[in-house]
């Protein structure tokens, strides 16, 4: 399987997601932001980091990159597109996933492991995956997901709610909220299911000596699924 | 403008330092050339005080491939590997502005790892708060903690271990030190020695603005009521910049382009060409109009003294100027041809088509001034007679919770969960560990790194300070499984201009030197900070010391938290009661005079090579140093991160159950380790004569210290980690 890595001026988890990526099979290229057409690929991934300094808003210039219009075509075929962290924000700026990222209700950068719901397994990203709730890692100052009301109406009723924040046992409560988001929401969908923006770093979570290796489960079963 | 000795007064030189230039001159400087001695020769970049003390530390072992003197120190972990590293201070600017102060305090440590070549792996910090009563405290950490957490998050480099202290001494002085480890192979090592003539000097990175001018100068003078004013003298950083500039040239260093590189770091563009110039014993001449500048009408004076951020001086190999530039264009960076190296040894600058500054380079750099200033021996004072009837009164629930509650013990989560410390994917030891630890990416190998400071004992009797501060660092790195390296040193003081706090700076410099001598552990870099003072009062002595060590396979990698229920805990090194200086004496018995624990050398070594041994052998499960707090303190610790509780066996010891829970005898180690190895492990610690003490077995969930004194983890837990989030709140 092929997945192609973006660099963008300032991301910072390009190599990670690079690292991770071909531990589990992939055949990954680097892609530069300033490139026009995409290597032939089964995934794209838009990696996390600090893409422009996040000067302006964060994603906000990288939406307009190059090689972002290839990504867009990309994603409105039907190919598989993946945001992390940063990544997320540049999805939501480029309006390939609803809503928009706010600083952390406690307008603090906040680097830890948290648990996230899977709820919907009706996708190529999380199909066949064994467990329901996993522990990823976070790192982020503009994590806090907002959507207006009606598109929240709209994101429930198409499924498009992709992880939510919980404790170990799955519940989402309130206080295990580390951003303030909406709902809980550390990841979503776009319609069609073949877009994932989540906040989590599965790439720092692949190895036992790392923070956990929920993020393995994560590859190995995308991998999977793209098969 | 004519140049005269008030305007040289003013600009930080002393008169008869000002006398000195014209002699050597042999005429009057004109002002650009006044601003680029004022620059070269004020203490942040001469040394001047401190010079001739420096060259009595330890500085040589078989691992150094660079001592002091470059951008950074060098060691060898082997396989054709390096570590580069260094700590510096940004002490002056985080006071008067503690974002951008302590931002580019970390821009800075990291453009001066990555100007030899190395990618930065890990960021480290020690930080020093006045009174957590005092009003400015709390600003100035959230200010501190944020402007760290925002430069080294962007640049995407682990912060992976730290130290925070609070203490009265730093109302008027905080200090912010900055440490950054980076990796590079042996042979692509680059340095800032310039070589050749005409070899074209180029500028790449940021622009040069009119912030920071004299950065340097004010960093080398103490505070007055005047303070605010300097705010314009604070450098502004931009870590998107940086990280653009540490993959550009990183990029142009992987190929065979670069002749020299240095930094343009405290006093911008004049010391890092004159740096260039002086190593090679070249001259460097430069024209300032091809200089790419941010704002208009910018003169020569501001040009060569602007400490803008986040730029390089580079000397290239003839002809590979486009495949430079074409490397700078791609990240979208400025890079501008300013200059040639020649061989008239001299400093030439030019403007609108005019010579704007012509000096010997010597004499800014090995004529500079340096000093052997007066300074007072301390003695070592009496120790306390403790009233041990006080002891008795003493509940040890209750002062273990004040201990473990208090500033200086309490976990620092709400910091480091504000630093990136998983980015790079090879963090193996989180902050709240005894040290950081990462990978070397794609190899067995790990590096561990720690940073620490211990004003209180330094402040009590410097000597015995300066080696204790070695010490600790060497037990850090011994405790999660790494064979200490090297260290890297910031020497926090006050004004080098008084006697007591030169003896302090001299007496702490001689007790690093003999431990990092006896303990095979040079110091590979550092920097020296002065008139750290505010309307006359000055800091404690303040050396903080970054160890830096290897673990050949990071699967061996120790951590402090128990592992496993009926698990022994054994004490490391003898236990004798030295209350003085101590925690429990400073915040329980409020007491503050007497010595500071003794630094027996011969013990450290040995208690620290047998542990490494033990866990070598596989025998260690988990490993914690006593430090701050004593045995009851460490254990706390072991229990909080491992979720387990320990029953503690009747100390059957000769002194007072207090003094052996929170004395801080030096050269100790909790260790757990499985029943069955008892035997095997004693035998070692007997043949190498490492005095131990059984203390307890590990049960679940409860601290038992006897019928009467019990703690729940959690309770334990609730002491430790609450006061920080709600001092900030």
């Amino acid at each position: 399987m092929k997945s192609s890595v973006i660099t963008f001026p300032g991301s910072n988890c390009d190599r990670d997601m690079d690292v991770a990526l071909t531990k589990f099979g992939f055949k990954n290229k680097m892609v530069w932001h300033n490139d026009q057409e995409l290597p032939k690929s089964d995934l794209i991934v838009l990696p996390g980091g600090f893409s422009y300094g996040d000067y302006l808003r964060c994603g906000s210039m990288a939406s307009k990159s190059k090689i972002m219009y290839s990504v867009i075509n990309f994603a409105k075929s039907g190919g598989l597109v993946m945001g992390i962290c940063n990544g997320f924000q540049i999805l939501v700026e480029a309006g390939l996933v609803p809503g928009v990222l706010l600083r952390n209700k406690y307008l603090q950068f906040i680097c830890k492991n948290v648990h996230v719901k899977v709820d919907n397994k009706e996708n190529t990203f999380f199909k066949n995956l064994d467990k329901k709730v996993l522990e990823f890692h976070i790192a982020h100052n503009e994590g806090n997901y907002f959507c207006t009301n009606d598109q929240l109406k709209e994101i429930e009723d198409n499924n498009q709610i992709a992880i939510y924040y919980c404790d170990q046992n799955g519940n989402t409560d309130d206080h295990i909220n580390p951003n303030g988001s909406i709902k809980n929401i550390a990841g979503i969908f776009n319609k069609e299911k073949n877009v994932l923006g989540m906040m989590p770093h599965p790439e720092r979570m692949i190895d036992e000596s790392l923070s956990g290796e929920d993020g393995s489960m994560f590859f190995k079963n995308l991998l999977n699924n793209i098969k | 403008m004519l140049v005269n000795e008030k305007i040289a007064i003013e600009h930080g030189l002393k008169s008869d330092e000002y006398k000195k230039i014209c002699k050597l001159l042999k005429r009057t400087p004109n002002i650009t050339e006044l601003g680029i001695f004022s620059a070269m020769w004020n203490e942040h970049c001469s040394y001047k005080s401190s010079r001739i003390h420096l060259k009595k530390l330890h500085t040589k072992g078989k691992k150094v491939i660079q001592g002091p003197g470059e951008n950074a120190g060098v060691i060898d972990i082997e396989d054709g590997d390096a570590i580069v590293f260094k700590i510096e201070s940004h002490n002056h600017p985080s006071f008067i502005e503690p974002y951008q102060g302590a931002a580019t305090g970390v821009g800075g440590i990291m453009r001066d790892v990555f100007t030899m070549g190395a990618r930065p792996i890990a960021n480290l910090n020690s930080i020093h708060f006045g009174s957590t009563q005092n009003k400015k405290t709390k600003n100035l950490l959230r200010g501190v903690v944020h402007g760290i957490g925002g430069y080294g998050n962007c640049i995407g480099v682990p912060t992976i271990a730290g130290q925070t202290s609070f203490d009265r001494s730093y109302n008027g002085n905080i200090l912010v030190n900055a440490m950054t480890l980076g990796l590079v192979k042996k042979d692509k090592i680059f340095y800032s020695k310039a070589a050749g003539l005409n070899k074209p000097v180029i500028y790449v990175g940021s622009k040069t603005g009119r912030d920071g001018i004299h950065g340097a100068s004010m960093a080398s003078a103490s505070f007055d009521e005047k303070i605010e004013e300097k705010k314009p003298t604070v450098q502004v950083g931009d870590p998107f910049t940086e990280k653009l500039l540490l993959e550009a040239c990183l990029e142009l260093m992987s190929g065979d382009s670069v002749i020299a590189i240095q930094d343009m770091g405290a006093a911008g563009l004049t010391s890092s060409s004159i740096e260039m110039a002086s190593k090679g014993n070249l001259g460097i001449e430069i024209n300032l109009n091809k200089v790419p500048c941010r704002e208009t009408k910018m003169t020569p004076y501001e040009i060569m003294l602007s400490e803008s951020q986040e730029r390089m001086l580079i000397v290239l190999e003839n002809g590979k100027e486009e495949i430079a530039k074409k490397i700078f264009d791609k990240w979208n960076l400025d890079f501008a041809v300013i200059g040639k190296t020649t061989n008239t040894k001299n400093i030439e600058l030019f403007f609108d088509n005019k010579q704007v500054a012509n000096i010997p380079v010597n004499t800014l750099v090995e004529n500079s001034p340096m000093y052997d200033r007066k300074w007072k021996k301390s003695k070592l004072p009496k120790k306390n007679k403790i009233n041990k009837t006080i002891f008795k009164s003493l509940k040890i629930k209750d002062t273990l919770k004040k201990i473990l509650s208090s500033p200086n013990v309490c976990s620092k989560e709400w910091i480091w969960q504000q630093y990136d410390h998983t980015v790079m994917g090879d963090t193996i030891q989180k902050p709240g560990g005894d040290s950081g630890v990462v990978r070397v990416h794609k190899t067995d190998k790990a590096i561990a790194a720690t940073v620490d400071s211990s004003a209180t004992y330094c402040w009590a009797h410097p000597l015995t300070g300066g080696k204790q501060v070695v010490c600790e660092t060497w037990r850090n790195l011994i405790s999660v499984g790494a064979k200490p390296i090297a260290v890297t040193n910031c020497l926090n003081f006050g004004s080098p201009e008084k006697e007591e706090n030169m003896g302090e700076f001299v007496e702490c410099v001689q007790g690093i030197s003999e431990a990092c001598k006896y303990l095979d552990y040079p110091v590979v870099s550092g920097n020296v900070s002065f008139y750290n003072e505010t309307k006359d009062i000055g800091i404690k002595p303040t050396p903080t010391i970054g160890g830096v060590g290897l673990i050949k396979d990071y699967k061996k990698m120790i951590t402090m938290d128990f592992k496993e229920i009926d698990n022994i805990v054994l004490v490391i090194g003898k236990t004798e009661g030295h209350i003085d200086q101590s925690l429990l004496s400073r915040i329980i018995l409020n007491e503050n005079n007497g010595p500071p624990p003794e630094v027996n050398l011969f013990n450290e070594k040995n208690n620290g090579l047998t542990l490494l041994n033990l866990i070598e052998k596989n025998f260690i499960k988990s490993a914690h140093d006593v430090s701050l707090g004593g045995i009851i303190t460490a254990i706390s610790k072991m229990c909080i991160k491992g979720n387990k509780g320990i029953q503690i066996k009747n100390p059957k010891f000769l002194i007072n159950e207090i003094e052996y829970f929170f004395s801080e005898d030096q050269g100790r180690y909790l260790i757990e380790i499985n029943p069955k190895d008892l035997k095997k492990v004693s035998e070692i610690l007997d043949k190498n004569s490492v005095h131990y003490d059984e203390i307890g077995k590990i049960i679940d969930k409860e601290m038992i210290i006897d019928q009467k004194t019990k703690l729940t983890i959690d309770e334990l837990k609730s002491y430790n980690t609450n006061w920080l989030k709600s001092y900030m709140v």
